[in-house]
């Protein structure tokens, strides 16, 4: 009862006062009309970037890792700075779709398609650079407990192998939970296609589903647990990465903050990633009465509460360098904010910590090209995030004699910019060939779904 | 034995009933097709089904459904998965090639953990989409709802109610008046002819 009633004064989820088919039209239409100009444009740039992709990886893998710019004392440099970023930036989705859905705020709904599928193509960036990072990447099995002629096993006992797990598993859970939020909108576009080839395919992926409530119910059900599943396992992912660094006895890496903070880090990144995206999205397919300024706004107030929690880690981590009076943690916090890499250090702060806060502003909050920006350069921040923890930390440790400073080369920087092409090309065949936005959820939060609706209607 | 697998299939929506499958009516809004489903099975009915664009707020209680059992199937995932980690990693690290590293031992719970958690995770999934494709008996691409060329609207924005032929209290002119009187158009026989 409690339902029927809340609809009348919050404010409506969707505006607009649409009608299911009307909702249907709006979104189904941009998977079965010839897209945009734009679009082929923009696939054009990222295809060109995907393919530069392709010879970077080709020309590593014939000359070795020697053509990066990793080399004692930095031996992780960009490869591994590049995984951090995109794993970051793939935690927004499953955050959205799972954490949201299970404190009922639904407003997810307008943008969990788009966020999840981000997440599962930011995942296939990250996962791509441990794999070449490896330098022998004919033998990447070996990370896998595959029986092999030598009779060995992985050495579980390594956060490098946790991560193994970790990514893989939650790439694993999210495209199930992308393709299980799917089956209905692929129902959908398979009852409005025309042509019997896309019939024959879109009834392959859509399993036969006929929108019945036998089948709701475990529909549903098994979607929960979905989410409840994932919620933990979201967390866990950034925590296990940052067991990469955590575990490890440098100086900068070696300290137990580095999971809530490599979490809160991830999100703030991803949503950053979500409004970039969809702040386009919405205004080039006309979707703006589903993707409200109300959704953007709130995910600016999350991006300020992230973007904050990750600023008062970088305190705190300098305040326990001081508080350890350890002589080589302090020097290593010291040399990050004054040493030769102090460029990268500042940018990171202004980026992270301070940009955000323009959002205690609801006008600055709701100011699109404004967020935009901000979304931008969260996300630089972010890669210097990055770049800081990992690269200031290996170039100065324990022996002045060994210091070095890192300079990248021109592969990792074509790779890096090769895997943004990777990134929106897969973006941008989803945004064609697939519903962008969760329709049978969004049907299900306009008032007219509620039963109740026809009652007070009737009365 | 034989009833035991209709009846399990009913459970999925799949009904035995042939060459005529059912009525099929359309309702006009999530009110009145709850409002149906509550009064088809007061009538005794309980080969039906409702299908909806969404899932519809307090469907299940009307049509008598109770919980669903993907639970379980996600429960049989996780221990599996977590028995998988566990065997997995003591097993490799502790029997069959044990290894020194820097002196810790062959196998602990405390590094097992992170990969245990995992593989819990992972094939708890598994079985909570599994479970739920089984249990719904899905892929299954022919359903003789789609011989209606009406149907196609009920993943847009139709609702509609399907008493199947193979309940017993199914009568042809009953039935289709029991549809009528509760608000049902397009009132139709769905049978196996084309």
């Amino acid at each position: 009862m409690g339902h029927s009633t809340s609809h009348s004064t919050e404010t409506p989820l969707v505006t607009g006062n649409l009608s299911f088919h009307e909702l249907t039209e709006l979104v189904a239409r941009h998977a079965e009309k010839k897209p945009p100009m734009g679009w082929y444009v923009a696939i054009g740039i990222s295809s060109l970037l995907l393919l530069n992709l392709l010879v970077m990886i080709a020309y590593q893998v014939w000359n070795g890792v020697g053509v990066w710019g990793n080399n004692v004392p930095v031996g992780w440099g960009w490869p591994i700075v590049d995984f951090v970023f995109w794993v970051g930036i793939g935690h927004a989705g499953t955050l959205i779709s799972a954490i949201l859905f299970l404190f009922r705020q639904r407003w997810r709904t307008s943008i969990n398609r788009a966020a999840e599928a981000m997440t599962i193509f930011a995942v296939i960036c990250a996962l791509l650079f441990p794999t070449i990072h490896v330098g022998r990447i004919w033998v990447i099995y070996w990370t896998l407990p595959i029986p092999n002629q030598m009779d060995m096993w992985p050495q579980f006992k390594s956060p490098l192998l946790w991560d193994v797990f970790a990514v893989s598993s939650y790439f694993i859970v999210s495209l199930l939970f992308w393709y299980v939020g799917l089956i209905p909108d692929l129902a959908t576009l398979r009852d409005r296609a025309r042509s019997f080839i896309r019939q024959r395919v879109l009834g392959i992926f859509s399993m036969g589903w006929t929108g019945s409530n036998r089948h709701w119910r475990n529909y549903e059900k098994a979607y929960l647990l979905l989410a409840g599943l994932a919620t933990p396992l979201v967390l866990s992912v950034h925590s296990v990465v940052s067991f990469d660094f955590a575990v490890s006895i440098v100086p900068g890496w070696h300290t137990t903050i580095f999971p809530p903070y490599f979490v809160a880090g991830a999100i703030f990144s991803g949503f950053a990633m979500v409004v970039t995206l969809m702040v386009i999205a919405r205004k080039v397919y006309g979707i703006e009465d589903l993707i409200t300024l109300n959704h953007l706004e709130k995910m600016n107030i999350i991006i300020l509460l992230t973007g904050s929690m990750v600023g008062f880690a970088y305190i705190t981590e300098f305040f326990i360098a001081w508080y350890s009076q350890v002589g080589y943690e302090q020097y290593a916090f010291i040399n990050r904010a004054t040493g030769p890499y102090a460029w990268a250090y500042w940018i990171m702060m202004s980026c992270n910590l301070i940009a955000p806060q323009v959002f205690w502003f609801k006008r600055l909050r709701r100011n699109v090209p404004l967020m935009f920006a901000i979304s931008i350069l969260v996300n630089i921040g972010m890669w210097f995030e990055r770049f800081v923890i990992t690269v200031i930390s290996l170039h100065r440790d324990y022996l002045p004699s060994s210091w070095g400073y890192f300079t990248p080369t021109w592969v990792d920087v074509m790779t890096f910019a090769g895997s943004f092409g990777l990134f929106l090309t897969l973006f941008l065949l989803f945004l064609r060939f697939a519903p962008m936005v969760a329709l049978s959820e969004v049907k299900g939060v306009v008032p007219q779904a509620d039963p109740h609706f026809y009652d007070q209607e009737s009365s | 034995m034989k009833k035991l697998l209709a009846q399990i299939k009913a459970s999925m929506g799949i009904y035995e009933s042939e060459p005529v499958y059912g009525l099929l009516a359309e309702f006009a809004d999530p009110g009145a097709l709850l409002h149906a489903a509550s009064q088809v099975r007061e009538a005794g009915y309980r080969h039906f089904d409702v299908h909806s664009p969404f899932p519809v707020h307090g469907m299940d209680k009307a049509m008598g459904l109770g919980n669903s059992l993907v639970g379980f199937f996600t429960l049989g995932g996780g221990i599996t998965g977590f028995a998988l980690a566990y065997w997995l990693q003591w097993w490799t690290g502790a029997v069959a090639y044990p290894l020194n590293i820097s002196g810790k031992p062959f196998f602990a719970i405390e590094p097992s953990i992170p990969i245990m958690f995992e593989l819990t995770v992972l094939f708890a999934a598994f079985g909570a989409v599994a479970g739920m494709f089984a249990l719904n008996g899905l892929p299954r691409p022919h359903s003789p709802l789609f011989y209606s060329r009406n149907f196609t609207r009920a993943t847009d924005d139709a609702f509609f109610l399907h008493i199947a032929a193979s309940d017993k209290c199914f009568d042809l002119e009953e039935t289709r008046q029991l549809l009528a009187d509760l608000g049902g158009y397009h009132v139709e026989l769905l049978a196996a002819q084309e």
